[in-house]
């Protein structure tokens, strides 16, 4: 018997949603009841996230579905349902959490703005639509949830649409998702049109399992990849990530959403999802499909890890770290580590959100001040912001023994370096490990040490902001304690094993060599940065690598030459055929319909309406002349009897 | 001298002439009434010749049939006598061209 929570799943999206449409029904004027709405909601939701977290602690490897049908159209029926195993549960118990976090963190750092109700109602909406990405059995509800995750996410990263930038930010997301969601929508049909259901799991006849795999057969790899295309653009992945760094123009809340809980957990959480469908066929666990979701991955890491290295937008070196670490957990889903990759991404959130929302408290406390040139020195000011940061940093970085990113980059390391494919995966992520090292310690350098280089005073933040940055430390360090490989429970919890304590795996060569580049990284970055100016030094030594970098290596440009410049010659072609060769066809079609018209009436007019008046005249006249004889005259009739008689009599002796 | 059949029959046919008239002529509806009576009469009168002049004159079988005839032109005069009493009511007249209406009004 499936417990209570299985079938009442829905009620999790639900609240948000709920809360979310209250909101816009209050008004705008209602701004703490608005607040106080989404949070209620969200610890609402992280309560029923904990209550269907509690079955699948208590059976491991617990699954249990409900399904439902939807509509019917012919023979079929469109079923969809909810899911509930390790996997959902502990997206679940994350999202509620980070976005809980986010939330309160909101209401300080959004105090002033005059459309304050409006952004707790979406951020409740972009809450509810994770969820229900999270916890949908059917990959047409997913496709749903999913296509609401990217309405929200176009909301918010245009919540301040006064900004053209932010507009032309959120088209730019809306879009670039857009291409990807294409794939992953013929993926969904072609999978509808091979296995006959949409379900992940319908004891024993959902697509994901045996007999339904059996029957993808090898159009596996397409279907696979299709949906990998929607997963790339979702979760920001080469060539598709050039919409995330461009949606910071968002409140920075929302870029902690959209980074840490939502959105680009997206894409890496349907790859997990659907892994089965992935790893068809594996030999040595490497598929066609594989090898395409790992080098994407790699080329996402490490490009992305050295655009960061270039960027002085304080949230744009995270929005790259972001784009970087999605890399990363493609890679350990591509090498088949697919506990490994959720794992990271549930420690990423915590920090990642951590490090944003640090980002936010720093913005906030210096005047809307994004660029690091222009910060320095906020060490003392900030206390807290400095300290919540600095575990934020180090998590993100890879630090070992304490800092829960640390362990999950080690098991995805790990991972890699027993890949069968190729062995150069596994090198470039080892870069990228120092690349992240370096990134991280040159933004801390300008942020927080170096003399102030700005005359604004800056200030901490109210408490109701930096409470959440305190929770999400706590969270990130003590996260620890269920990664370690002397300990892995929340990786044995994913694949469903239960753990077993062993002091000993704790020592593995992975931590000394992590250790090592981590410490390399972090080295090199202190080295250079260590008296910074308002130049950089890297700029000054290589100028022609900066600029490349700092360009996003010109990717946006180079799109912006080929694909748009594409698609707008297309526009302007179709527009020419529209106005010059469809129009004249048009025109032809319009003007034959007309003088068909013309003929058709008038042989209404002349033949068939004359005919028919005609008639009806003939009748009417008939009619008269025959009613003249109807006189009411008695004698008349008798007359007429008589005459008719008469004649007949006449007639009958004239014959016989 | 003794009848003979055509003799009756002439007669018979005149007395039906002299109904007809009556009844297409007059404009008052009792002489209509009296009319259609004397060809009713005639007609009576052909089925006694015809009987009296049969080979078997001793069954009284044409005789009954006009005294039948006769009784049911007494009835029919009286239904004929009360319509024209309803009609004189309701028109106040009983000219027959005056009343050219079959309804009530």
């Amino acid at each position: 018997m499936n417990p209570w929570i299985v079938s009442n799943l829905w009620l999790i999206p639900a609240l948000p949603l709920a809360a979310s449409l209250c909101i816009l029904s209050l008004g705008k004027a209602q701004r703490s009841p608005a607040a106080l709405l989404a949070i209620f909601a969200q610890v609402a939701a992280l309560v029923l996230a904990i209550v269907a977290f509690l079955p699948t602690l208590a059976t491991p490897g617990f699954r249990a579905v409900h399904n439902f049908t939807w509509f019917t159209f012919g023979e079929n029926a469109v079923r969809i349902g909810f899911l509930l195993d390790p996997l959902t549960a502990a997206m679940l118990v994350m999202i509620t959490f980070v976005s809980l976090c986010i939330f309160v963190f909101s209401t300080g750092y959004m105090a002033e703005d005059t459309n304050f109700s409006r952004f707790f109602a979406y951020l409740s909406f972009f809450s509810a639509a994770m969820l229900g990405v999270v916890i949908s059995n059917s990959l047409l509800l997913f496709f749903v949830c999913w296509e609401l995750v990217g309405l929200a996410s176009y909301l918010l990263i245009g919540f301040w649409i006064h900004k053209p930038t932010a507009a032309a930010a959120a088209k730019k997301a809306f879009i670039t998702t857009r291409i990807g969601d294409i794939g992953f929508f013929l993926g969904i049909l072609w999978l509808y049109g091979s296995s006959g259901t949409l379900l992940f799991y319908d004891d024993g006849r959902g697509a994901l399992e045996a007999a339904a795999l059996l029957a993808i057969g090898s159009s596996a790899t397409f279907i696979a990849l299709l949906i990998f295309c929607g997963a790339v653009g979702k979760s920001g992945q080469f060539p598709l990530h050039v919409w995330l760094p461009d949606a910071m123009e968002g409140p920075t809340p929302v870029s902690a959403l959209i980074h840490a809980a939502t959105m680009v957990a997206a894409g890496v959480f349907l790859v997990a999802r659907v892994f089965p469908l992935f790893s068809l066929g594996a030999v040595d666990g490497v598929t066609p499909a594989l090898t395409v979701v790992v080098w994407v991955g790699v080329i996402t890491a490490v490009m992305a890890a050295l655009i960061a290295i270039a960027q002085d937008d304080i949230k744009r070196i995270l929005a790259y770290s972001t784009v970087s670490q999605l890399g990363l957990m493609m890679v350990s889903l591509g090498v088949g580590g697919v506990a490994a990759g959720i794992v990271h991404l549930l420690a990423h959130a915590f920090f990642k959100a951590l490090l944003f929302l640090g980002a936010g408290s720093i913005i906030h406390g210096s005047h809307h001040e994004q660029d690091i040139r222009r910060m320095g020195g906020l060490r003392r000011l900030m206390p807290v912001t400095f300290a919540t940061y600095a575990i934020g940093m180090m998590s993100l970085s890879g630090v070992p023994l304490l800092f829960s990113g640390a362990w999950t980059k080690e098991e995805i390391l790990h991972g890699t370096a027993h890949w069968h494919g190729s062995p150069v995966p596994h090198y470039l992520l080892l870069l990228g490990v120092v690349l992240t090292a370096f990134y991280m310690t040159r933004q801390m350098i300008y942020v927080f040490f170096a003399q102030r280089r700005s005359t604004d005073a800056a200030h901490e933040s109210p408490r109701v902001m930096t409470i959440p940055l305190i929770a999400l430390a706590v969270c990130s360090v003590g996260l620890s304690v269920i990664l370690t490989p002397a300990w892995p429970w929340l990786h044995e919890y994913l694949l469903g094993r239960s753990a077993e304590f062993h002091l000993g795996r704790i020592i593995q060569p992975m931590l000394f060599i992590s250790a090592l580049l981590v410490g390399a990284g972090i080295a090199l970055g202190v080295l250079l940065y260590r008296s910074v100016g308002t130049t950089d030094p890297l700029a000054q030594k290589q100028p022609a690598l900066f600029g490349f970098l700092a360009n996003r290596m010109w990717l946006d440009e180079l799109y912006g030459n080929t694909v748009l410049r594409l698609s707008a010659f297309v526009a302007l072609w179709s527009d020419w055929m529209d106005r010059h060769v469809w129009d004249g066809f048009v025109g032809a079609a319009g003007t034959f319909a007309q003088l068909t018209g013309i003929v058709s009436s008038g042989v209404d007019n002349a033949a068939i309406n004359a005919g028919a008046d005609m008639g009806a005249g003939g009748a009417r006249d008939t009619g008269r002349l025959v009613s003249t004889w109807h006189s009411g005259q008695v004698q008349i009739y008798l007359r007429a009897v008589a005459v008719g008689t008469l004649t007949l009599l006449l007639l009958y002796a004239w014959l016989a | 001298m003794t009848p003979t059949l055509s003799a009756v029959l002439v007669i018979s046919a005149a007395l039906f002439c002299i109904g007809l008239l009556a009844a297409l002529s007059r404009r008052h509806a009792i002489f209509i009434l009296i009319g259609i009576e004397m060809m009713l009469a005639a007609a009576a009168l052909n089925f006694v010749a015809f009987w009296r002049f049969s080979p078997e004159p001793q069954q009284p079988t044409g005789v009954m049939v006009a005294i039948f005839a006769i009784a049911i032109a007494a009835a029919e005069a009286a239904v004929g006598l009360a319509l024209v009493i309803a009609v004189y009511r309701h028109y106040r007249t009983t000219n027959v061209d005056k009343f050219d209406r079959g309804e009530g009004s």
